[in-house]
């Protein structure tokens, strides 16, 4: 897994593997999700790969009621809308991606500093596979 | 405040115009560009032979999505009789034609040039709307775009983030609302240029000839409340916190000052310049604040040695309603997590202190994309020289306007300074 570079296509063929991967800077320590093939603090390229747990809180959603073609295509529309959002992880670092297990359609019900725990939501099989990021209040878990 | 940043030799605007804003099925963006010119330099106070123009620059963020064609600024010249003068097309998103008008004025300090046309057009609405907001999503991070975010969903995160931090309330938006329609009534080059409530009076006389159940509204906030006037887009923007899809073009005639006098006694004067990048969403330092907004004041104001405090009027990029918020904020008229308080008590409004969008802003004036940072500025001009007639600022002082200017999700950020003294 070293072998592959430190870009977006590396870290969707992670996604697809169901692994979060962002870039450590061997030359200063900066953690960056998704991964970069360059430092912006120090302007090393020598990096490492990282792998997130997947841990964090809602920093910011929205319910989309109105949705893209291509998430329509999914079945998405006015009556059956999504969540997406903005998740702190504890590395310190921030990712978006979809929040299942939530009620899209009572949004007024989905708190700011909500635990969450990441999932990986598949389409297609072979070189047609994409996933997508996604994240789920954790059970009991206090806010 | 830091060093100020000065432009070679001073650049006036001595003409500006736009075309009305709506959806059109008989105007293409050349005719809308030819109606935009026509006002512009008719504009002039004291004339001007457009042969005189010795370049061009055209913000367009994407007529190649939208129709498929691309190469709008020899287009664009060629329609207005120009060629073989250079055309230069900037791409900065919606923040496209700020960045033409930038980058003329540059030219025209650097001494290259002394009269300069800048502006911008987007032809958006002979598509579907599911395929507009597919080529608005390309000026978007590709992770939000990738995981099914919206533009409205983007802002939509923020306005949560912000509500959350601050205690601020969707019910605080819609004072942005009201507020921008009021003016837009005013325009007659608005898109909609109507308040809400003459749009509520119109939804019941639509009820009432369909015999369906007549709402109650007792105010315009209680009809904003109402789901079936106004429903949830991307939680918590409704359909009234969005810009329209629209067509549209807007320009400004640029001259170096010391000319000016050639073709006005009235010019306004570029005073600050300023223009920031941004991050995407997950990566951005706030949630609540844009840093390519704060570098494009710091830059705007250090070049005019002013403050947030001589800002007398602005328009700003009002893309969705806590937009609106977040720029006042961030251009420091407001501490920041206080701007909505401030709108909730008029502040923004026509004769309030800090009048924001007279135009009636992006909600109601409409956003051609690539038409927008430019038609902010046909605003400021006519503010400026006293010539917004029933929208015009009633205050008899007024000498400094700003624009500003907003791309994609906050990538690309501008912020503009005009008075109309040297
Ligand atoms: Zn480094």
């Amino acid at each position: 897994m070293e072998e592959r570079y430190f870009n977006d296509i590396s870290y969707k063929q992670f996604l697809n593997e169901e692994r979060l991967m962002g870039s450590r800077c061997k030359g200063c320590g900066t953690l960056c999700f998704p991964p970069r093939p360059i430092c912006t603090n120090c302007y090393s390229t020598d990096m490492e790969w990282a792998e997130l747990k997947g841990n964090g809180k809602l920093a910011g959603f929205s319910s989309i009621f109105v949705p893209p073609a291509f998430m329509a295509e999914e079945g998405f529309d006015r009556k059956h809308p999504y969540v997406v959002g903005v998740v702190e992880l504890e590395e310190g670092v921030r990712a978006v991606g979809r929040i299942v297990g939530v009620d899209a359609n009572r949004p007024e019900t989905i708190k700011i500093g909500t635990p969450v725990k990441a999932e990986f939501i598949h389409f297609g099989e072979g070189d047609q596979m994409r996933t997508h990021l996604a994240f789920r209040p954790v059970e009991g878990g206090a806010s | 405040m830091g060093e100020k940043r000065k432009l070679g030799r001073g650049v006036c605007i001595v003409g500006a115009g736009m075309s009305r804003f709506d959806m059109y099925k008989d105007k293409d963006s050349k005719q809308l560009f030819a109606e935009a010119f026509k006002e512009c330099i008719d504009s002039v106070d004291k004339g001007i032979d457009p042969k005189e123009i010795q370049a061009m620059w055209l913000g367009n963020f994407t007529n190649d999505f939208f129709i498929h064609q691309g190469h709008w600024g020899p287009i664009i010249s060629d329609l207005l009789g120009l060629p073989p003068k250079p055309a230069t097309r900037t791409e900065g998103a919606c923040a496209s034609s700020t960045l033409a008008v930038k980058d003329a004025a540059y030219a025209i300090a650097s001494g290259m040039y002394d009269i300069v046309l800048a502006g911008g057009v987007e032809e958006m609405s002979k598509i579907s709307t599911e395929a507009v907001s597919e080529g608005l999503a390309l000026a978007g991070s590709p992770y939000e775009v990738y995981e099914g975010f919206t533009f409205p969903a983007v802002f939509g995160a923020i306005a949560t983030a912000y509500f959350a931090k601050y205690g601020a309330t969707w019910e605080d938006l819609n004072y942005v609302t009201v507020k921008s329609h009021e003016n837009a009534k005013l325009n007659p080059k608005a898109q909609f240029n109507m308040t809400i409530k003459d749009i509520m009076n119109l939804r019941i006389e639509k009820y009432k000839k369909k015999g369906q159940p007549v709402p109650e509204w007792k105010d315009e906030y209680e009809a904003l409340r109402d789901p079936r006037f106004n429903p949830v887009v991307a939680w918590p923007m409704r359909l009234f916190d969005c810009c329209p899809i629209s067509d549209g073009a807007a320009c400004v005639l640029l001259v170096a000052e010391e000319i000016a006098h050639m073709f006005t006694d009235h010019p306004i004067y570029i005073i600050g310049m300023g223009q920031g990048s941004g991050r995407a969403l997950h990566d951005c330092p706030s949630l609540t604040s844009l840093e390519a907004n704060k570098h494009a004041a710091k830059e705007a104001y250090e070049m005019a040695g002013l403050t947030p405090k001589d800002i007398q009027f602005a328009e700003v990029h009002d893309c969705f309603s806590i937009a609106e918020l977040i720029h006042i904020e961030d251009l420091g008229f407001c501490k920041e997590g206080t701007a909505y308080r401030f709108v909730r008590e008029g502040g923004t409004r026509l004769n309030g202190p800090m009048p924001i969008n007279t135009s009636g802003g992006l909600k109601c004036k409409g956003h051609p994309v690539g038409a927008t940072g430019a038609a902010q500025m046909v605003e400021v001009w006519h503010q400026l020289r006293g010539e917004a007639g029933p929208r015009q600022i009633p205050n008899g002082d007024l000498h400094i306007g700003a624009s500003q200017n907003l791309g994609g999700t906050g990538g690309t950020c501008t912020f503009m300074i005009f008075s109309n003294e040297k």
